[in-house]
Parts: C-alpha cells; sequence; structure tokens
C-alpha cells in the first residue's frame, strides 16, 4: 500500500465516517447501541432460563455479546455506502481516481472500532449485572476472539453495504440479514438443535464459529484449542471482503451505466 | 363528531393501506416475528417443552404488535417531520389527536399481521396445533390488544413531539417491553420489581388475554378489559401530553426541526 492509499485508508475512513454519521450524538448512540444490546441479552437470557435448554446463562451472555458487533458492523457498513448516497456525494467519491481498495477498507476501520465498543458494552453488563465471571485469564483471549468476529461481520458489511450502489432498499437487506444472522448462527439455537441445512448456512456466515470460539475461551480454554475456529472465522472474513469488493467494483461499474449513483 | 370519525376511518384505512405496502413494516410485522417465533421454538424444543410453542406463537406475534407499533409512533412524527409536513398537519383546523389517532393505530394494525404470521408459521413448519380453547374470545382479545397497543403508541407520538430523535428512544424500548411484559417467558421469571411496571404496560395484557383465551388456561374478560381500561387511560394522557407538547414545541419552534 503507498503512502497516498495509507493515508487515504486512514484519514479518508476516518472523516468519511464522521461526515456520513454526523447524526450521531451521545443521546442517539447511547439507547441505539448500547442501551438495546443489554436489553438484547437480558431477553435472552431469561427466554434461555424459560426454555430450559440446559445451557446456562453464560451461552446466552457470550453469544448476544459477541452477536451484538454486528448491529455496528451491518448496518454501519450498509451506511456507510447508502448514505453517500442519500447525501448526493456518491458521484464525486466515484469520480475521483483513489485507490477502490482503500476507500472500500478505510470505510470498514471506524466501524470496526465501534462494533467492538458496543460488544465490550455487552460483556461488561453480562459481568457486571449477570454474573457473568469469566476466568481473568481468558479475557485477552476472549478479546482477540471478538476483535476478529467483529472484523468478519464487517466483511459480511461490505457486501451488504456494496449492494447499496445499486439497489435502493438496502437498509431491508441491512435488516433481514442482521435478524437472520440471530437465528442461523448459533447465536442462542446451537447449530445441533438447527436443522442442517440451516447449520451449514450458519456455518458459511459470519459470527458463527467467532461465537463458537468465544464460549469455548469463556468456558476456560485457551487460544490455541480454538484455534481452527479463529482461523475459520478469518477465512470467513476474506471470503466475504474479497466477495464485497468485486461486488463494490462490478456494481460501480453498473451504476454508472445505468445513471443510477445518485438517485434515491 | 361526525367528521372526526370520518378522518380517524379514513386516516386509518390510508395508512393501513401505506404501511402494508411499506418492505420496512413488513420485516416488524412478519419476518421478525418469524425469526424470533422460530428461535423460541428451537429454544422450547430443546428445553422439551413442545407444549409451550402455541405460547412461543402468540407471543412472538405480540412482539411484532409492539415492534410495529413503537416504530411507527416513533416514527411517524419524524417521518412527517423530515418531509416538512407536521407543521401542515398541527396547522390543520381538526385537533392534532384526531389526526395522529388513526396514524398510531394503524401501526398496530399492520402489526397485527404478526400473531397470523407465526400462528401460520408455526402450524406450517413446527406442526404448532392451532386448537383454540376459546375461538371467539379470542377473535375478539386479538383486536383489545391491538386496539390498546395503538392508543399505548399514541400516548408514546404524543410525547415525541418534544423529542427529535425519538427513532434512538424507539431503538431502545423494543427489547425491555418485551421483556417486562412477559411475551416469552413469564413475568414471573423477572425480579419482583418488574411486575408492577408490566401492569402499565398494554402488552401485557393483551397477551394475557390472548393467551388466555387460546390455551384456556385463564380468565379472559379481566384482562380484555384490562386491555380498555389502560386504552382510555393511554387516551387521556395522550390528548393532556399533546395538548402541552404541542404548545411547547410551537412557543420553542422546534415543530419542524429534524
Amino acid at each position: 500500500m503507498t503512502g497516498n492509499n495509507t493515508r487515504i485508508f486512514f484519514v479518508g475512513g476516518l472523516i468519511s465516517f464522521r461526515a456520513l454519521f454526523n447524526w450521531i450524538k451521545p443521546s442517539l448512540y447511547i439507547p441505539t447501541m448500547l442501551g438495546s444490546t443489554v436489553f438484547q441479552i437480558v431477553f435472552f437470557v431469561y427466554l434461555g432460563r424459560y426454555a430450559r435448554t440446559g445451557q446456562d446463562d453464560a451461552f446466552f451472555i457470550v453469544g448476544n455479546a459477541v452477536q451484538v458487533c454486528g448491529m455496528s458492523s451491518v448496518y454501519g457498513m450498509t451506511m456507510a455506502v447508502a448514505n453517500e448516497r442519500q447525501f448526493g456525494t456518491l458521484g464525486p467519491l466515484l469520480a475521483t481516481p483513489a485507490n477502490r481498495m482503500a476507500i472500500f477498507l478505510g470505510r470498514g476501520l471506524p466501524v470496526l472500532v465501534n462494533g467492538l465498543v458496543v460488544s465490550a458494552t455487552g460483556f461488561l453488563f453480562g459481568i457486571v449485572v449477570l454474573h457473568f465471571r469469566p476466568a481473568t485469564s481468558t479475557l485477552p483471549a476472549i478479546a482477540f476472539v471478538v476483535v476478529v468476529t467483529t472484523l468478519s461481520c464487517t466483511a459480511f458489511g461490505m457486501l451488504l453495504g456494496s449492494i447499496g450502489l445499486y439497489g435502493k432498499d438496502f437498509f431491508f437487506v441491512a435488516n433481514l440479514a442482521y435478524y437472520l444472522l440471530l437465528l442461523f448462527c448459533g447465536v442462542n439455537v446451537p447449530l445441533d438443535d438447527l436443522p442442517g441445512w440451516m447449520a451449514a448456512i450458519g456455518r458459511c456466515l459470519p459470527l458463527t464459529h467467532g461465537i463458537a470460539a468465544a464460549r469455548k475461551v469463556a468456558a476456560g480454554g485457551s487460544l490455541r484449542s480454538v484455534s481452527g475456529l479463529v482461523w475459520t472465522e478469518l477465512g470467513v472474513a476474506a471470503a466475504y471482503a474479497l466477495a464485497g469488493f468485486l461486488l463494490f467494483r462490478l456494481l460501480e461499474g453498473a451504476s454508472r451505466r445505468s445513471a443510477l449513483l445518485d438517485t434515491f | 363528531m361526525r367528521s372526526y370519525l370520518r378522518i380517524i376511518r379514513v386516516g386509518l384505512l390510508l395508512r393501513v393501506c401505506e404501511f402494508s405496502i411499506s418492505r420496512g413494516f413488513l420485516l416488524m410485522a412478519v419476518i421478525q416475528p418469524i425469526i424470533f417465533a422460530s428461535i423460541a421454538f428451537y429454544l422450547f424444543k430443546a428445553g422439551g417443552r413442545s407444549g409451550t410453542l402455541l405460547y412461543a406463537s402468540l407471543g412472538a406475534g405480540m412482539m411484532g404488535i409492539w415492534s410495529s407499533t413503537l416504530f411507527g409512533s416513533g416514527g411517524a412524527l419524524q417521518w412527517n417531520r423530515w418531509q416538512g409536513t407536521l407543521e401542515l398537519l398541527v396547522g390543520a383546523p381538526p385537533p392534532f389527536i384526531v389526526v395522529l389517532v388513526p396514524l398510531t393505530l394503524a401501526t398496530s394494525v399492520t402489526g397485527a399481521y404478526a400473531i397470523f404470521a407465526t400462528l401460520l408459521w408455526g402450524r406450517a413448519f413446527f406442526g404448532v396445533p392451532l386448537h383454540f380453547a376459546h375461538p371467539w374470545a379470542f377473535a375478539l382479545a386479538v383486536p383489545a390488544g391491538v386496539l390498546s397497543l395503538g392508543l399505548m403508541g399514541l400516548l408514546m407520538a404524543s410525547s415525541f413531539v418534544l423529542y427529535r430523535h425519538a427513532n434512538a428512544l424507539s431503538n431502545l424500548l423494543e427489547y425491555p417491553v418485551w421483556v417486562a411484559t412477559g411475551l416469552l417467558f413469564p413475568i414471573a421469571l423477572l425480579p419482583g420489581w418488574v411486575r408492577p411496571l408490566s401492569w402499565l404496560l398494554a402488552p401485557t395484557w393483551g397477551i394475557e388475554a390472548i393467551r388466555h383465551s387460546a390455551l384456556g388456561q385463564g380468565a379472559v374478560w379481566f384482562p380484555m378489559a384490562m386491555c380498555a381500561v389502560v386504552g382510555v387511560a393511554y387516551f387521556s394522557l395522550a390528548t393532556i401530553f399533546l395538548g402541552i407538547f404541542e404548545r411547547l414545541a410551537r412557543a420553542h419552534a422546534t415543530l419542524s426541526l429534524t
């Protein structure tokens, strides 16, 4: 990556985040991102207790605390492209000669950091309020797994965000994807309890392997013992990032040809 | 009075048609409840509680009605703000509450798709038996629940006149009300202080009326009467709040600020 591309990646990513999410204020951010996170965890912990599935509270706390990073990643990345279109800046952006990879990946960095903050809030809430007690020695490993999982969710969000270059109803797609992740990825229902075809789809999605790894680590497993799951999650991330980038280039060309860049 | 009823009837019809073709509403009123119902089905099956599948279907359906009402009521004023039509609605000759009632009622009426969606989904894919203990009472309980939720939406929307970030509040309130009103698990599991709070919330009485009529495990008419009581209370409070907040929003010139 050249110096110019590095600047576009870091500075461009940060500036675009500040510009596209200029409406985010504490009065919006706290209820939306953090408040809903903690209540989602409470909801599924109590649902799990009532269902008597044999899973303890930690199963639901870890599953949901990791999954909520998807809120930032899926919606954030979708909006990173969609808001350019809504604000009328997508055309000028794509008219620049800037490296597309640097533009595309740079937008994912602030979203990734935000996802980590949201996920950390979920874990902190579980520890403080729901008596979730992972061994202190496991916390760095859990943090590492969450970073990898958030990365993979952000890559998934990039793929969905690319659709925003061409399709108008990207929020529908993002919402649908977010809720389907909740069902397919073993967040609350173990993959073994899902039908085979659902479990198979779940294994191709982000979150699934990361959540499984985080649960094992929280239960006392070492990072080495979950290395297979972590590498798989990274592989999923790479596949979605590549697919997202290719789709971005493909739909960029298509939206130029059909003059859809500024339609909203 | 007659013209007000006409505004409500026409407004309700117009809004229900509008929401029924909105993909966002259909996601909330059909797809999202189905996903939550599926999660509950799999969890209850894993826990060997197959007898609770109808319980889960109805609860997930009510979750959809609440989501639709919440986002609809939260968004109703915001959308009008964005489109620049809020001042026109407030400035129109009929009282603003008459304009607002059909809007919030339409959100809960559209949300009622959720009950039917989760019942059909449960029947088709999970073999949930659709044997209702008191079918006629069920046929009354659903509209009673929907109406009381619509009026709760009216109360929320009336307070959202002042609050420019009503959408954020909508995002926050979805899960807490699902939790506090016992839609997918009994309130008895929650700390004792939640119980009195749940009595103030329409979904508590709505789901109780619907469940008791469907499952035949308790009184039907009491929760249905409570739907009416809380509905009247919401309407009365909304009328008062709307008068105050509308005046404040006009005085502070915040009506059209986005």
